[in-house]
């Protein structure tokens, strides 16, 4: 007989769901039917119907429960520890936050339910809207887009409609080399041409490369501030200038906003629109990769352009108002990413006014405190103060063969989440970490002993480093093989 | 920790700040507040909605958000810290748990599709249908798009948010006023030679079955793509997978995903092998650990924004993924036999509820339906319903002005039969 337990741990042989299965299994029960059955053939047309769905699931209640439990132990989280990845604001997710989601009468109102037996959901949307306001300083605010990107793309849109309706759409957009992949890629599927700007050597927006880019073509810049550096742009109000003196619109990518929450606000520095991510800045859980919302807040002059339905007040009630002639329309079904917007307002209902800027004076001093403990080890190509999150290079580890990818997966065999690898572009090897303000100084202080470690192992032994990593379930995973020949679904073997 | 840095206090950090862009004021937020008094806020709130199953109503509402009940399974698997507290798995080595789950709904997908592949999300549907239309445009080289007026009123919607800006040119075609059908002759005089996509939606938005083989044969014809949304996941379980289709765009909202007043859902696109390079969105693949061992990864990644920026198929990044996994746990828990059985219910309570009522069209349907009303109008029956805590259909009139007077029903495993004999008698 074979041994199948062919790992220690019990946890670590799961089979996938399909070869857990064996006819004839189940792990449901149905009410009984209060009407007759229909005949499924008949009702709908023999060739309409289906014989069987083959090879889908047949488990049971406790086969569920095993499965996915033990599939959840191969995952690293932030319920486990520090999760750095610059740009991404891996803060704690307040359970709160779930339970408030999960109220009935929130969880089950209908989209199309009549706005008189919806008030409360209405409500709650008119308060996130009211309290991301006061956060940015901008005049109007969408809560409809499901995330960062979808948000970008409405952003840019807002623009294309503002400059439309006074004649030209203009046909560029700027985007600096420092920028997140979704930013050229939003531009071009609002129908831009995307010109790169290059940063200066500070990292920063170079404001006389910009003055001489930005012409009658230029339809504006996409920002992001702080930057993917974790730098705030120091001529930001300056960039503003420059941009609406040739009629061109200034948007900021919000994605790094957790630095800024409560100390310095968009709409007071020169921006036009921009958008927010929940799901970082709001603490909404990630959830392995969404859902997300992205907000996306304008000045006045945009706000004719905004998605429809807006929200309304008439009387003493709120309704929908879709009559919005100069729109740009509908950018999803609905009104939004409702139970993230949820969650997001009980996050800041528990910080209140008040623990807001406390919560980022807390995220840019932790950023702060690893970029000192750090600063002796690795290679930092810009300098300049750093707001919440900080940038490394591996310059002086790939002197021995070693690079920020290797470093990463080094880490993980001493218990974290690896910062974000190779991006910015701007920075060769970069190694990008945000701790957030909701990691303790015990946990920031291993961590940096943790990359102290490594840098030293670079140097002593290189090729304990260069086979990381060595104490996961899972070794390192072949990701060239996966893209060459495309497995992406389960088949029964033949 | 302020000493390590060199700063004598917390304000420092912001010092270099140039002046006027730092804020000073506090924040026009009330101060933090409890969990006790958050959750009493919420529940207040709540208290204000009508909910179904929660406060006593029953809701017969469904277009495109449909009322079903949520396995305890579901909320006890997501509310697993690991998996709702970490990131997108990139770093396959310890993310195989979201990884493999994934790799499963993909499976499940595909199965229930009739499709090779399908993605790891997209946000919902009605985000989705435009994607699927610009894959559509990349895979032929054409540009112009037809859609059939019986897709989703805000799909379409936003599918023309999506495509005015790119100069692509959107037509719909109608759909047969006795059958409620796609109207075939309108598909075949609206087709052209630079079609790149038909899109068609079953069970359509009057919850009517459409022929995909008849529509198929047309646009494949005419050498364009056949896109097929869906809306209704449920009906998966027993119609015949849209096999002639290119690509599948739709919504798993019907998989354990609360309305929640329209959101988060999760959509999904899935296509033919042959379009696996064009598909927008995250996959993950199969592959080997350096053990040896299976292992699943993030693959393909040369599609996406991250790496190919302007070029990529999407700027799609957060996506859905644990409303993915909450489709993912219900659809172990139904299996086989299960979603078949709930699929039956469905079309069994609507069907029932339609022998009392008057039905607007003829042809077949799952578990919506349109009603014509007669003697009273559609408002007033809504009204008295709300009386009696019944939230009644959705007024079509607002979508289709020549469908008066009419109201879609919707009848899933929750509806109960003396609702549905309410429903009948205010109709009368």
């Amino acid at each position: 007989m074979s041994i199948q337990k062919v790992r220690t741990n019990p946890t670590q042989n799961e089979e996938l769901l399909f070869e857990r299965s064996s006819p004839g299994k189940m792990g449901y029960q149905l009410p009984d039917l209060d009407v007759p059955m229909v005949d499924a053939a008949e009702a709908l047309g023999a060739g309409n119907t289906r014989s069987e769905i083959a090879d889908f699931p047949e488990v049971s209640e406790v086969d569920v429960i095993r499965h996915f439990t033990r599939l959840s132990t191969w995952n690293y989280a932030i319920d486990l520890g520090l999760y750095p990845l610059g740009s991404c604001t891996m803060k704690y997710n307040p359970r709160i936050n779930e339970q408030a989601a999960r109220v009935d009468g929130m969880a089950w109102i209908h989209p199309y339910q009549p706005d008189s037996l919806s008030q409360g959901a209405m409500q709650v949307i008119a308060e996130v809207e009211r309290c991301l306001l006061e956060i940015t300083g901008m005049d109007a605010i969408t809560l409809q887009p499901a995330a960062g990107a979808h948000g970008e793309f409405t952003g840019i849109l807002l623009i294309h409609a503002a400059l439309a309706a006074k004649g030209n759409p203009r046909k560029k957009l700027l985007i600096p080399d420092s920028a997140h992949g979704t930013n050229p890629a939003t531009a071009h599927m609002a129908g831009y041409k995307v010109e790169n700007i290059a940063s200066n050597a500070r990292g920063m927006v170079d404001t006389e490369a910009l003055a001489r880019a930005v012409d009658e073509d230029v339809a504006g810049i996409m920002i992001t501030n702080p930057s993917t550096i974790g730098v705030f742009e120091e001529n930001i109000s300056q960039v503003a200038e420059i941009m609406h003196s040739k009629g061109a619109l200034l948007y900021m990518d919000g994605a790094n906003m957790n630095a800024l929450a409560g100390i310095s606000r968009p709409g007071d520095f020169g921006v036009d629109v921009m958008h927010l991510n929940l799901h970082k800045t709001f603490s909404t859980p990630h959830g392995g990769g969404g859902p997300g919302a992205g907000p996306v807040a304008v000045k006045q002059h945009l706000e004719p352009f905004l998605p429809i339905p807006r929200l309304a007040r008439v009387g003493d009630q709120w309704s929908w108002n879709y009559d919005r002639p100069q729109s740009v329309g509908r950018v999803r079904a609905f009104y939004g990413n409702f139970g993230v917007l949820v969650r997001a307002l009980a996050y800041i209902m528990a910080h209140g006014g008040n623990g807001l800027p406390r919560a980022t004076y807390d995220a840019l001093l932790n950023a702060n405190y690893i970029r000192k403990l750090l600063e002796p080890y690795f290679d930092m190509p810009y300098k300049e103060p750093s707001m919440h999150e900080c940038v490394f290079s591996d310059a002086r580890q790939s002197k021995q063969g070693v690079d920020t990818m290797t470093i990463a997966k080094r880490l993980i065999d001493y218990g974290f989440h690896p910062y974000t690898v190779a991006f910015p572009l701007i920075v060769k090897g970069a190694l990008m970490i945000e701790p957030t303000e909701t990691e303790s100084k015990r946990e920031l202080d291993l961590f940096a002993d943790a990359m102290v470690s490594i840098a030293k192992e670079v140097d002593e032994t290189p090729d304990l480093v260069k086979t990381a990593p060595h104490t996961t379930r899972t070794a390192k995973v072949d990701e060239v093989t996966a893209a060459r020949k495309p497995i992406v679904r389960w088949k029964r073997p033949s | 920790m302020l000493d390590t840095i060199g700063l004598k206090k917390i304000e420092d950090l912001v010092a270099h700040l140039p002046s006027g862009v730092r804020y000073h004021k506090p924040l026009a937020i009330e101060p933090g507040r409890s969990e006790y008094d958050i959750l009493d806020y919420f529940k207040a709130r709540g208290a204000e909605n009508a909910a179904a199953g929660g406060n006593g109503y029953a809701c017969f509402l469904g277009a495109g958000v449909y009322n079903h009940y949520r396995p305890v399974m579901v909320d006890t698997v997501v509310s697993r810290g690991e998996f709702l507290t970490s990131y997108t798995p990139y770093q396959a080595e310890i993310s195989q748990g979201t990884l493999t789950a994934i790799f499963e709904f993909q499976t499940m997908i595909c199965q229930l599709t009739g499709m090779d592949v399908a993605n790891a999300s997209m946000y919902d549907a009605s985000t989705a249908v435009p994607e699927a239309a610009m894959m559509a445009i990349r895979a032929t080289g054409r540009s112009h798009i037809l859609t059939a007026r019986s897709v989703h009123p805000e799909y379409r919607e936003v599918l023309h948010t999506y495509t005015q800006h790119q100069g692509i040119p959107l037509d719909e075609f109608g759909y047969d006023a006795e059958s409620g059908l796609l109207d075939i002759e309108d598909l075949s005089r609206t087709i052209t030679k630079d079609t790149a996509a038909v899109i068609i939606q079953t069970p359509n938005f009057f919850g009517i079955v459409e022929n995909v083989k008849q529509a198929a044969a047309i646009a494949h014809e005419h050498g364009s793509l056949l896109v097929v949304v869906f809306a209704e996941a449920v009906s998966l379980g027993l119609l015949e997978p849209p096999r002639d289709a290119d690509i599948v765009a739709g919504e798993l909202q019907s998989f354990a995903i609360p309305p929640s007043y329209g959101g988060p859902f999760a959509g999904v696109i899935a296509c033919k092998e042959k379009w696996i390079r064009q598909i927008p969105g995250r996959l993950v693949g199969e592959t080997k650990d350096s053990n040896g061992n299976r292992a699943f990864c993030l693959t393909l990644a040369t599609r996406e924004q991250h790496i190919r920026r302007e070029k990529a198929t999407s700027n799609i990044c957060t996506n859905q993924a644990l409303i993915a996994l909450m489709a993912t746990v219900f659809l172990a828990v139904y299996g086989k036999q299960g979603l078949r059985e709930l699929a039956v219910q469905n079309l069994s309570k609507a069907h029932y509820l339609a022998s009392k009522l008057k039905p607007r069209f003829s042809g077949p349907f799952f578990n919506e339906f349109v009603a014509q009303a007669e003697t009273k109008s559609v408002s007033a029956i809504n009204k008295t319903l709300e009386s009696k805590k019944i939230i009644g259909g959705l007024p079509l009139e607002k979508f289709y002005p020549e469908l008066k007077n009419t109201m879609l029903l919707c009848c899933t495993e929750m509806t109960r039969k003396p609702q549905m004999d309410q429903v009948a008698e205010v109709f009368a």
